[in-house]
């Protein structure tokens, strides 16, 4: 199914050129987008690990990005470090995994159902942990993770780009390490065959909450990030985001490739990388930013349906090159 | 090795759909025996294997392996003292890994998975050697994704994975059902060879009678979730086809020979 030329090189040079153009034509926006693409796209890694290597659709993500935004605010607030703070949103990121797990292999609970629980559960625990619908967290009021970077008095949204890169390139090398151990590749083997994985005396069960445990504890770390980088945690910001997860990993892997399961993790990154500066983009355009979702919800349709029109096409270009076989 | 006291096992008690599978089954199998079990479509042959491996729980009776009570055993714990092969090409291996990553899941049947890296290069070098002896041309594709391979390819290489870790108890689920006849003679071959190698206690089920007959120390037949003929020694030996099919008609006292044991 998933083809590595899908996109002829030549599309995605004249892509790359564009980029680079739009960055010097508008290098404020730009950034921004390319540094919230990279928050991003930490969340995108976990929707990987669960859509990807579990091949579970978990929805938990939704209350989970919140979750971790919301103890990040709430820490921060108080007077915690914001490291410890985001720190802390991984962990609680982690027990939402946990949560969705247990309701999933252990009441057997269907998984896309054990997320909507749980992210229904997350709304109202979002609001205690918060103790208000939205946390502003202002620079200069508040410390955050990108405050050490203020004495360089960079431009906006480069420290965003800076711990984004160096978090993501630490994220990867710990993803690809684990995964080729052999913990690991037990987890990604119950994705691709749980009868076999059980037949070699490996617990599925204990794989599955693993995998959406990390995957939620990578969703709550982007949460916390993401809200310190737009300088306030809201109950609303985790709405749609597994839609904008799936649209990055989609648009990653027909972009960049999934030849290797290193190779699939650069390309899901740039993916959120390159979702994100499509919307900036069309905002830019003057899409209303209110039609936003329903634009959005309409090319993950148009990108989920890719890889079968692609066929179809592939089958008439044949059977249109040789007629003497119809 | 293998104790299975009076099990009985009842799919959907209480419906109208309620079936029973297993009805009072008990069979010992010695250290180094390969038993071909054989029935006709819903004797109960393979409800038997996945009782023994714990797919399911029994209602009552006992299943123990190598002096181990392992009847409440989850089928994840159980699978420490046995290796599988089942009837689904597809079933056995991990499509989205490759051929030495599915063999490294395999080589830890039943041991604890930690950090450590999944594939050593030492163990890729065996693998290479285990591939080669067998001839499946695969020897140089170790990186390859499995999903690439044929069904016969991939059914020799569950073989070779329900091997690979020495197991108390080799269970073959009609493992040669889905291939083509050229293929599924193959993977018996291979089968033969590699039971009869390490000596391995092995339950075969198969509902083709000349392959039953033709391997296989011992001969056991299902018939509504009974075993109805138990054969072994030279008497196993000497059998044909055609005293199966007499022995057969006494047993279950039912003149047609079941038009689902087939002759192949």
């Amino acid at each position: 199914m998933k083809k590595d030329n899908i996109i002829p090189w030549a599309v995605k040079a004249a892509a790359g050129i564009a980029m680079i153009l739009l960055w010097i034509k508008l290098p404020v926006i730009m950034t921004g987008a390319v540094s919230l693409g990279l928050l991003w796209a930490i969340m995108v890694l976990g929707v990987f690990i669960t859509y990807r290597v579990l091949d579970i659709a978990d929805l938990t993500v939704e209350g989970t990005i919140v979750l971790g935004a919301s103890v990040a605010a709430r820490m921060i607030t108080a007077g915690f470090n914001p490291f410890l703070a985001t720190g802390m949103a991984f962990i609680s990121g982690l027990a939402a995994g946990l949560i969705t797990g247990i309701l999933h292999t252990k009441l057997r609970i269907p998984a896309l159902l054990s997320g909507i629980l749980t992210l229904t559960a997350l709304y109202s625990i979002n609001l205690r942990v918060m103790g208000r619908p939205n946390t502003p967290l202002l620079p200069f009021k508040v410390p955050s993770v990108f405050t050490p970077f203020e004495k360089f008095n960079l431009p906006p949204s480069v420290p965003s780009l800076i711990v984004g890169v160096v978090l993501l390139a630490a994220l990867v090398a710990l993803l690809y390490w684990f995964f080729g151990t052999e913990l690991g590749s037990a987890v990604r083997a119950t994705g691709s065959n749980p009868n076999m994985v059980r037949a070699q005396g490996i617990n599925t069960s204990a794989m599955i909450i693993l995998g959406l445990m990390l995957s939620n504890g990578l969703v709550g770390l982007a949460g916390a990030l993401i809200a310190q980088h737009q300088t306030f945690a809201d109950i609303t910001m985790g709405m749609g985001s597994i839609v904008i997860g799936l649209a990055s990993l989609i648009i990653g892997e027909v972009l960049f490739g999934t030849k290797s399961f290193k190779n699939t993790l650069i390309s899901v990154i740039f993916g959120a990388v390159v979702y994100r500066v499509i919307i900036a983009v069309v905002i830019k355009l003057g899409l209303a930013a209110n039609d936003l979702k329903l634009f959005v919800s309409a090319t993950v349709t148009l990108a989920l349906t890719l890889p079968m029109a692609q066929a179809n096409l592939r089958t008439l270009v044949k059977s249109l090159k040789r007629p003497e076989r119809r | 090795m293998l104790r299975v006291e009076n099990i009985f096992k009842t799919f959907n008690a209480g419906t109208v759909n309620e079936k029973t599978a297993l009805n009072g089954v008990s069979l010992h199998l010695k250290e180094g025996e390969f038993v071909s079990v054989i029935g006709g479509n819903g004797a109960g042959k393979s409800t038997l294997l996945s009782a023994v491996a714990g797919v399911y729980g029994v209602d009552s009776g006992s299943i123990s392996i190598d002096g181990r009570d392992v009847t409440r055993l989850p089928e994840y714990k159980r699978a420490q003292f046995i290796g599988r092969v089942f009837q689904d090409p597809m079933m056995g291996t991990a499509a989205g890994m490759g051929i030495e990553e599915n063999l490294a899941i395999a080589r830890r049947r039943g041991e604890r998975r930690g950090l450590r890296w999944g594939v050593s290069n030492a163990e890729r070098e065996e693998y290479r050697e285990k591939l080669a002896a067998f001839d499946l041309g695969l020897e140089n594709r170790l990186t390859g994704k499995v999903g690439l391979l044929s069904g016969g390819q991939r059914q020799a290489l569950t073989l070779i994975m329900a091997t690979l870790k020495r197991p108390k108890l080799l269970l073959l689920d009609e493992h040669t059902a889905a291939l083509d006849p050229k293929t599924a003679a193959r993977v018996l071959d291979l089968s033969e060879q590699i039971v009869k190698s390490n000596n391995l206690t092995t339950m075969m089920v198969t509902h083709n009678m000349r392959d039953a007959i033709a391997h296989g120390d011992r001969l056991v037949m299902l018939y509504d979730g009974k075993i109805i003929i138990d054969i072994s020694g030279e008497e196993k030996k000497n059998l044909t086809t055609k005293d199966l099919l007499d022995l057969f008609e006494k047993a279950s006292g039912s003149g047609e020979a079941d038009g689902n044991l087939l002759l192949g």
